[in-house]
């Protein structure tokens, strides 16, 4: 059985909860041990780095020195990030830390002054990436029970899982998620806002131009006839689903449409109660419920 | 008049900080700045350009020529929502992103940032929190906000956090990590060793206007 340690972030505590609820029903039913990461402090996200860079690298730091300890008894360091600006955050201070030696003589100092340290093992890694990439095709298709047939996705990826780094998927067209929602049987819509900014934190701070970034994303998945949104990440979930009465205020026709994690919908597949998976607590209600696979022969 | 003539956007040469390029340029990688062609591809990938009061392909110009006060006072590098689209696509392989970044900071430590909005103060906000408690809360880190900005504002916002509180998705309990004391150690060994004091206003910034 493979194992992951698992880093939930601030929003996936609170905001994001169903993510958190949905990702680790998924990783249960498909028999990955995940355990979250002891006393993990924030990643720093964009509003850390505006004050103060080192910090923020030693912030992320002191997550991989915890993971490091703590994954001994795991035999890897895969530390699994679901949110996308955490992601990222990480990614970005490990990438510093291993190629600019004078920053990271400075953690280090900083880190031993706790006991801490820093070796180089930890590894970052999306959901996406391990759902895609770790796992064979089988081992997902097995285990779908309910196919979403005639469910028509748009897949959104948003900034910084591609962005700066494309660590696992194509930067312009990445195509993890489309991928796990084929062999879920789901039907995927083609569109070219993938990659498109959602607004980030502008939606609550700058409401005039954030929505109308996340706006434009939905007008184009209505506009497809999409049934749902696919996300992987807390902000850009937020972002395109609990602003949408606002937006109906504002622009007067605003869009009415499901948004959920690409985990809800992997777990609706695969059968697992709506509860489990956070599903309850949408402001859109995604309604579908796909019919149970026939069994060959039975 | 005087609008037309532009003459507040002129600067002359002694008006012009000729060590506040390289000051951007000291980040990791930041001496790619100085190999800008100026094609505009970066203003062309922002989704925000429409809305900021210099592009960003203007930003780096008058980075480079010196206008440190114009640049450090403008809303352009608040607006940037870090999606890095300027940052893959640079033909130059400038870190745009990391330059908003660079220049943020020094807004925040000289005290240059436009003050009422929003965005440099959810920046301080939330730097205090994760500074004390290692963590951010979602629900205090919003209601600190628009008591610091405006609130009228959020009493339109009344209508989400109830449906987001009723829903479980907001909670009022304060985030803090176990070990404080361990991450305290981490920051302040920084600090001491490496870090130039910064202004007082840093890190009370938001409360002299509260």
């Amino acid at each position: 059985m493979s194992s992951y340690l698992y880093y939930p972030g601030c929003s996936l505590k609170s905001t994001g909860r169903p993510y958190e609820e949905s990702m680790l029903s998924v990783f249960r039913a498909l028999n990955l041990n995940i355990i979250e990461l002891d006393d993990w402090n924030c990643c720093g996200a964009t509003a850390y780095m505006s004050v103060s860079e080192l910090k923020a690298f030693a912030l992320c730091a002191r997550n991989f020195a915890l993971a490091e300890s703590q994954s001994d008894k795991l035999g890897n360091a895969d530390l699994v990030v679901p949110c996308a600006a955490c992601y990222l955050g990480l990614n970005k201070a490990k990438r510093y830390l291993d190629e600019y030696p004078d920053i990271r003589e400075k953690i280090d100092t900083a880190l031993a002054a706790a006991n801490l340290s820093y070796n180089n093992h930890v590894r970052i890694r999306h959901p996406l990436d391990v759902l895609c990439n770790d796992l064979k095709e089988e081992v997902l298709t097995d285990k779908v029970i309910r196919p979403l047939e005639g469910l028509k996705v748009a897949c959104y990826y948003g900034c910084q899982i591609v962005r700066p780094y494309a660590d696992f998927d194509d930067q312009h067209n990445p195509v993890v998620m489309d991928k796990i929602m084929h062999l879920l049987g789901a039907e995927v819509v083609d569109w070219a806002m993938k990659t498109r900014c959602c607004g980030g934190s502008l939606t609550g701070t700058v409401q005039e131009v954030g929505q109308r970034l996340s706006y434009a994303i939905l007008k184009d998945a209505v506009r497809r006839g999409c049934d749902v949104i696919a996300t992987a990440c807390p902000l850009c979930q937020f972002n395109l689903e609990c602003y949408q009465k606002q937006m109906q205020r504002r622009y007067g026709d605003g869009p009415n449409i499901p948004v959920a994690y690409f985990t809800q919908l992997m777990g609706v597949a695969f059968g697992i109660p709506n509860q489990q998976l956070g599903l309850h607590r949408s402001f859109v209600p995604f309604s579908y419920s796909p019919q149970p696979k026939e069994v060959a022969g039975g | 008049m005087e609008k037309w003539l532009g003459w507040h956007k002129i600067r002359y040469e002694s008006e012009l900080d000729k060590d506040f390029p390289n000051q951007i340029a000291s980040i990791p990688g930041g001496d790619k700045l100085f190999n800008c062609i100026q094609c505009g591809t970066c203003s062309g990938m922002c989704p925000l350009s429409p809305y900021m009061d210099y592009t960003p392909r203007q930003l780096i110009a008058m980075i480079r020529a010196g206008f440190k006060g114009d640049v450090l006072s403008s809303y352009t590098t608040w607006l940037c929502a870090s999606c890095y689209s300027c940052t893959v696509e640079c033909p130059k392989e400038i870190k745009l992103t990391d330059i908003m970044y660079a220049a943020k900071r020094l807004a925040i430590r000289e005290g240059v940032y436009p003050k009422r909005f929003p965005i440099p103060v959810l920046a301080n906000e939330f730097f205090k929190s994760v500074e004390n408690r290692g963590r951010s809360t979602e629900s205090w880190l919003l209601v600190n906000l628009f008591l610091k900005t405006n609130p009228l504002k959020a009493l339109k916002q009344i209508g989400l956090g109830w449906r987001l509180w009723r829903s479980g998705r907001l909670s009022a309990k304060r985030e803090s990590v176990r070990r404080r004391g361990e991450l305290q150690s981490v920051l302040k060994t920084l600090e001491k060793e490496y870090m130039v004091k910064p202004k007082e206003e840093l890190v009370s910034a938001g409360e002299e206007d509260a």
